[in-house]
């Protein structure tokens, strides 16, 4: 008999699997079987029910879980890499000095896990960025140009300038009216919402080139 | 009663006066250069502007002491062009850059392209750019650049043009034109289509993609070509990247500029014009000079760093001003085969960049600074 267990698991999540088969197991009689699924909730992997558990087991299971998801999506970790191999990107704020640090409070310390977490995540919404920012298509011009084209490697955007009075546009400006204004005219695409994915991805991106300048808003 | 005169805005005089003094500028023996002069820093005294370059004119080969041997050449560069059904933008500027130097009085010897005539090197692309400048009255002299070249590696741009390297003999001076735009293999290994390939050059940030060389073969060329020539007959080379090192990841730059620039040494006035970098740009290296051009399509940014010391940047093109930073120009050579480069920038007043500027270091002659710097 299989009894379906469901696990929120990324590589970086090791313990999770661990726990998540500790519970199946409380449930599991001798003999049974647990599935263990991913949480895509569509891969599964099967695991013997009296399996001790142990941290190398665990890690063992979310190979398996981990190694199946990416040989069904051949493309998912190979986008970053290849956005970054065209354009360089800048990289965060190293956040490694931190690690086992914290107040020894409700969430405890900051753990290596935590530290590549937010710099994966992070970096990836700053690589979108820069394949919008590089593509006619996805800015939804319709005359085939895109930001680079003018601002390569997002040079003279100057993020750390806004907001700041436009005159030609009549108000303060932020960042994404610009970013606007450049995708409704010299871009030809339909204007972005604010919380759109690729107004979000494009902010992101610009932010991330000019690390390092000072915030000096309202700079001509 | 009274015709009431027509109502002139005070850009539409600007720009009649403007243009009447440069087309006065040509024909001048050095007495009416002294009115004109004049009466140019009068008009601007008088209206109280502060502003003294902008309309000052230059004595340069028109002297009344020298027959004017000298002669102009015209330059249009970088126009990118896509489908006109594509992109109709690119299309009008380079018509807008064909006007102008039809528009010039007296013509130029010639007219050069500076390269990158197509966006994605597509056969539709080069051939319309073909048709727009067979409206150019003068001679046409072209160049190749890297979007011309990387979808079918030239077949197009030489069934159209001929071969990218040649050189010739006008009035005392000696053209070269290179293709400066060769990039070692990196699309073979990456099963690159030839799509693919053009995308990757196509990108100026584009990591991916090789650097520019002028490579073994065409710079052994260069060198049988100007073994015959006297060191002392005046040098202009055309090539579409710089040919000094500006910027690697831009390809503001090319590879193999030290060994070029070694063969062009010996030669004691040598002058580089080359398109790539929409800018102005101006360098000097020992004995030579070197001139960026504009382009038709977009401005680039200068590079966060190598920005040769000489350079006068030009004012950060504003974006609200969808012709601001482009332009063409000309480059005016002086009976004694040095010369001054002029860009034409669209919407704003000329700058010239004088061969005494150049020949004292950037000391003389100084052109009107930027107010707008990029940062």
């Amino acid at each position: 008999m299989i009894r379906p267990t469901t696990v929120a698991v990324t590589s970086a999540l090791v313990a999770a699997v661990v726990i998540a088969v500790l519970a199946g197991q409380h449930r599991a009689g001798a003999g049974e079987n647990v599935e263990v699924k991913l949480c895509d909730n569509h891969t599964t992997t099967t695991v013997p029910g009296d399996q001790p558990v142990t941290r190398e087991n665990g890690e063992k299971i979310a190979k398996a879980l981990m190694d199946q998801w990416l040989r069904a999506n051949p493309d998912s970790k190979a986008w970053m890499e290849e956005e970054r191999s065209k354009h360089s990107i800048v990289n965060p704020a190293d956040n490694s000095g931190l690690v086992g640090r914290g107040q020894g409070a409700t969430y405890g310390q900051i753990s290596g896990d935590d530290v590549a977490t937010w710099r994966e995540e992070t970096l990836k919404l700053v690589v979108d960025g820069s394949t919008v920012f590089h593509s006619g298509d996805r800015l939804g011009s319709t005359i085939a140009v895109s930001c680079d084209m003018c601002h390569p490697d997002a040079a003279n955007t100057h993020p750390e300038t806004y907001p700041k009075f436009q005159p030609q546009l009549g108000r303060v400006a932020l960042l994404r009216d610009m970013i606007n204004w450049c995708i409704e005219h010299p871009v030809r695409g339909k204007t972005l919402s604010a919380d759109d994915p690729n107004m979000r991805a494009l902010e992101a991106y610009i932010t991330a080139q000019r690390k390092g300048a000072a915030l000096d808003y309202g700079r001509r | 009663m009274r015709r009431r005169a027509a109502f002139k805005s005070i850009e539409t005089r600007h720009h009649e006066e403007r243009d009447e003094l440069f087309r006065q500028l040509h024909n001048l023996d050095r007495r009416t250069f002294v009115k004109v002069s004049l009466a140019a820093a009068a008009a601007v005294t008088a209206r109280g502007l502060a502003h003294p370059f902008s309309f000052m004119p230059i004595d340069v080969a028109y002297g009344a002491t020298e027959p004017a041997q000298g002669f102009r050449i015209a330059y249009v560069s970088d126009a990118h062009l896509y489908e006109r059904t594509i992109n109709e933008r690119f299309v009008r500027q380079l018509l807008r850059a064909v006007d102008d130097v039809n528009g010039l009085d007296p013509q130029p010897d010639f007219v050069l392209f500076g390269g990158d005539l197509a966006q994605l090197g597509a056969a539709d692309e080069l051939a319309l750019g073909a048709q727009i400048l067979k409206n150019v009255k003068a001679p046409v002299r072209m160049m190749v650049g890297e979007h011309d070249w990387y979808l079918d590696m030239g077949e197009k741009w030489r069934e159209l043009f001929g071969q990218p390297t040649y050189s010739f003999d006008h009035k005392g001076v000696h053209f070269v034109v290179l293709n400066s735009v060769i990039e070692k293999d990196f699309w073979t290994e990456r099963g690159m289509t030839p799509e693919q390939r053009m995308h990757t050059v196509a990108g100026l940030d584009n990591g991916i993609q090789s650097r520019f060389t002028v490579g073994d073969e065409q710079r052994a060329w260069l060198q049988k070509d100007l073994a015959t020539v006297p060191k002392t007959t005046p040098l202009i080379v055309f090539s579409h990247s710089p040919l000094y090192k500006y910027y690697r990841n831009w390809n503001f730059w090319t590879d193999d500029a030290d060994q070029v620039q070694a063969i062009l040494k010996p030669f004691n006035k040598v002058t580089v014009v080359h398109g790539h970098t929409h800018q102005l740009l101006t360098n000097r290296i020992g004995n030579i000079n070197f001139h960026g051009m504009l382009s038709t399509a977009w401005p680039w940014p200068y590079a966060p760093q190598g920005l040769p010391p000489l350079t006068i940047q030009m004012n950060r093109p504003d974006p609200f001003n969808p012709a601001d930073g482009l332009g063409n120009g000309e480059v005016r050579v002086h009976p004694d085969g040095l010369v001054d480069k002029v860009y034409n920038l669209w919407n704003r007043d000329p700058i010239q960049i004088s061969s005494t500027y150049m020949s004292s270091g950037g000391k003389k002659d100084v052109p009107a600074k930027p107010n707008l710097v990029s940062f």
